[in-house]
């Protein structure tokens, strides 16, 4: 019954799914006893208890102070979130914006109550009501961090003249060392990299009128998926895991390629020529949301720790050691760790910039209809395959 | 006239003991006329693992794959479709089924080139301590983590790394770059190529190869071939006639390890090589990064076909007599 309904209204308006999906139950209205432990589904390095680095702890005096165990399961990517979490038996999820839309349609996550989250104001008024985690006024979530895809590359090959360009990892050319970039760029190897071809054609093909790179029609869709295919020839190996493409960018002779600042900044510890600059069309990026599972079954430690998630001392230690923004603009200053400089580092200043994640669904507002996600997957495994 | 003898107190066991040593020789001659059901009783946990476990799960995963998911919350529903399936055969999934099938092959073949030669001699020629010394160099490798040599392999093929380094030093990178310069097996540094990727593949998987065919070498009776000889057959005759014929099931057997261990890996092909997937990674990545458990499934089918042929093959040429 409940199938039959959600088919048909996806066929209909995106509103109407999200409205029409499992019936929402009331948000929580006050917090009980903590429960003990809390079970939370993060990207790695999201949440330290100082293992990695003693510097880097956020866990430890919550639990202290609580007495919520945090449990603690990372996910490589947001559709192995989504998987997790359908799967079930965790109370929060640090969604990126391609997954947060798809957990709220699928009934897996549950309206919050700000009420409860005191600290709510101090959250920057860009990401308040950001609708990857706001449908029709109410909020499934609270903002975490964000941060860009951004053009890493090596200096030594770039010399006094860094790329201005996403063109250098699309298009063969002969870079700054003479060289040609064939076989020397590597491209991320998720299907939501569609969108970075998208958005380098809104620069370099404007007739193709596309307006955001999440929402293509059927023509939009097709030109970038023969740009990815011409990239494919350029492409030595597509990155999915942050420490190999550390390791492609120190062995293998990687000019130029998408990248976090998170790799950025580790190479950059270990002295390697690497730098990273936002190009002049733009970049993509990830907005995270901690968001709540509809069973939660600590919904008061859930509470508590997404309460402690917006700390300005928790969002700028995060964003120091994953090379992210925090959503609390106060943790900008006086974060020891961070430094004065860091948010203006990780391009706190170029949010406008930015296409953040979102998942692409048939329905969408700028077209009559897009391309949906599915389509996005099974394409790019062809592209990967040389198709 | 034993009688009163028995039934005096002081010799008479205790009758529980009576009792406990009666019924167990009553149970035990029970099964004796019965021994079907005394076999089948010892047969049972080995069978309900096997029924349950094996195979009960090799059908659920089946099952799945007549389930789909909902294209956009990626929730599984459970109405039965063949449309997973029609997802599966589409060009770019023959794509990734003809490169792991092809690469199987090739790393099986070149395992065979190699393993022979060296299982033969071993079989025939090395004297006791040299023959020790080579089952440990066979089999050392597998005593250290699998991640960490295909790891150092990555190292080694770099475009930065060891052999191009050794190349460079000895005037030899114009026949490393004519070797990457070949058409779609070559790339721009070994360790993003199909070359450097079977190397990893037959380096990892060449123990396997090499002992069946051993153990199938150290079968052939040396009257046997002692015989060819008598009979005018030269060391080469007897070696395609007699050795070859007789230690072939081994190399069948072998085979059958390298070939099924490349067709479901699905880490090598992650780690080197230039990001085209192979049948593993694709199921892994819809299973465990898309959540499509339907597809995966559907997708795993595909080296249990393979490998069901393949087995049959192999039976027909006697690998089964050599394991």
């Amino acid at each position: 019954m409940r199938e039959k309904r959600i088919r048909r209204v996806v066929a209909a308006t995106t509103a109407f799914v999200l409205a029409a999906g499992p019936a929402f139950a009331e948000p929580l209205q006050e917090l009980g006893d903590a429960e003990g432990e809390v079970d939370i589904v993060a990207w790695p390095g999201y949440i330290e208890r100082g293992e990695s680095d003693a510097a880097y702890d956020w866990v430890s005096a919550f639990e202290k102070e609580t007495g919520c165990k945090v449990n603690v399961k990372t996910a490589g990517t947001s559709d192995e979130m989504v998987a997790l979490m359908n799967e079930g038996g965790f109370d929060l999820v640090t969604a990126s914006g391609d997954a947060s839309l798809r957990l709220i349609a699928g009934g897996r996550v549950q309206e919050i109550n700000t009420a409860l989250i005191p600290s709510w104001d101090s959250l920057d008024d860009r990401l308040k009501d950001a609708p990857w985690h706001t449908v029709e006024g109410k909020h499934y979530g609270v903002p975490y961090q964000w941060g860009p895809n951004v053009l890493a590359y090596n200096t030594d090959v770039f010399k006094d003249s860094p790329p201005v360009s996403w063109n250098v990892v699309f298009e063969e050319q002969d870079l700054p060392d003479g060289k040609t970039n064939k076989g020397r760029v590597q491209a991320f190897d998720g299907p939501i990299y569609i969108a970075d071809a998208a958005l380098y054609l809104m620069s370099t093909k404007p007739e193709l009128g596309i307006k955001d790179p999440y929402e293509l029609n059927e023509d939009q869709y097709k030109a970038a998926l023969e740009l990815l295919r011409e990239q494919r020839k350029l492409v030595n190996r597509y990155w999915h895991d942050a420490f190999v493409q550390i390791d492609d960018f120190t062995n293998e002779g990687v000019a130029a390629s998408s990248s976090w600042p998170f790799q950025v900044n580790l190479l950059k510890s270990e002295n390697q020529p690497i730098e990273s600059v936002i190009p002049k069309e733009g970049a993509t990026g990830w907005a995270d949301t901690t968001m709540m599972h509809s069973e939660a079954a600590h919904p008061t430690c859930a509470y508590k720790w997404m309460e402690h998630s917006i700390d300005k001392k928790v969002q700028g230690d995060v964003a120091a050691w994953f090379g992210a923004n925090p959503s609390v603009p106060a943790a900008c200053e006086g974060n020891e760790l961070l430094g004065d400089k860091g948010c203006e580092t990780n391009g706190f200043g170029k949010f406008d910039e930015i296409h953040f994640w979102r998942t692409p669904r048939a329905e969408c507002d700028s077209q009559e209809s897009c391309v949906p996600y599915y389509r996005w997957v099974s394409d790019y495994i062809a592209v990967l395959g040389g198709r | 006239m034993t009688g009163p003898s028995v039934s005096s107190p002081e010799t008479l066991p205790t009758p529980s003991g009576d009792a406990a040593a009666g019924i167990g020789r009553r149970i035990s001659r029970w099964f004796y006329g019965r021994p079907g059901i005394f076999l089948l009783l010892l047969l049972l946990p080995p069978l309900l693992w096997l029924g349950i476990v094996y195979v009960g799960s090799l059908f659920a995963l089946l099952l799945n794959s007549f389930f789909a998911i909902d294209p956009f919350t990626g929730m599984v529903k459970y109405e039965l479709t063949l449309a997973t399936w029609k997802q599966l055969f589409t060009l770019a999934n023959f794509d990734i089924i003809m490169r792991t099938v092809t690469m199987a092959a090739c790393v099986t073949v070149g395992a065979a080139i190699i393993g022979f030669p060296l299982a033969h001699y071993m079989a025939r020629y090395a004297g006791p301590r040299i023959k020790g010394l080579l089952y440990l160099a066979v089999m050392l490798p597998l005593w250290s983590s699998y991640l960490v040599r295909l790891y150092a392999w990555k190292l080694i093929l770099a475009k930065e790394g060891i052999i191009s380094w050794i190349a460079a030093h000895t005037g030899l990178s114009w026949l490393l770059d004519a070797l990457l310069a070949l058409p779609v097996i070559g790339g721009p540094s070994l360790s993003v190529s199909y070359i450097g990727m079977f190397l990893v593949f037959l380096y990892i998987w060449l123990p396997f190869m090499i002992l069946p065919i051993e153990a199938a070498l150290e079968r052939v009776p040396r009257t046997v071939t002692d015989a060819s000889a008598d009979l005018g057959a030269r060391p080469g005759m007897t070696f395609r006639k007699v050795i070859l014929p007789l230690a072939f099931p081994g190399v069948v057997a072998g085979s059958i390890f390298t070939f099924s261990l490349t067709l479901g890996d699905y880490i090598i092909p992650g780690v080197v090589g230039s990001s085209r997937l192979f049948i593993g990674q694709a199921v892994y990545l819809h299973q465990g990064t898309a959540g499509n458990l339907p597809l995966a499934a559907a997708f795993s089918t595909v080296p249990i076909v393979i490998m069901a042929a393949y087995l049959m093959i192999a039976k027909r040429l006697g690998a089964f007599n050599a394991l």
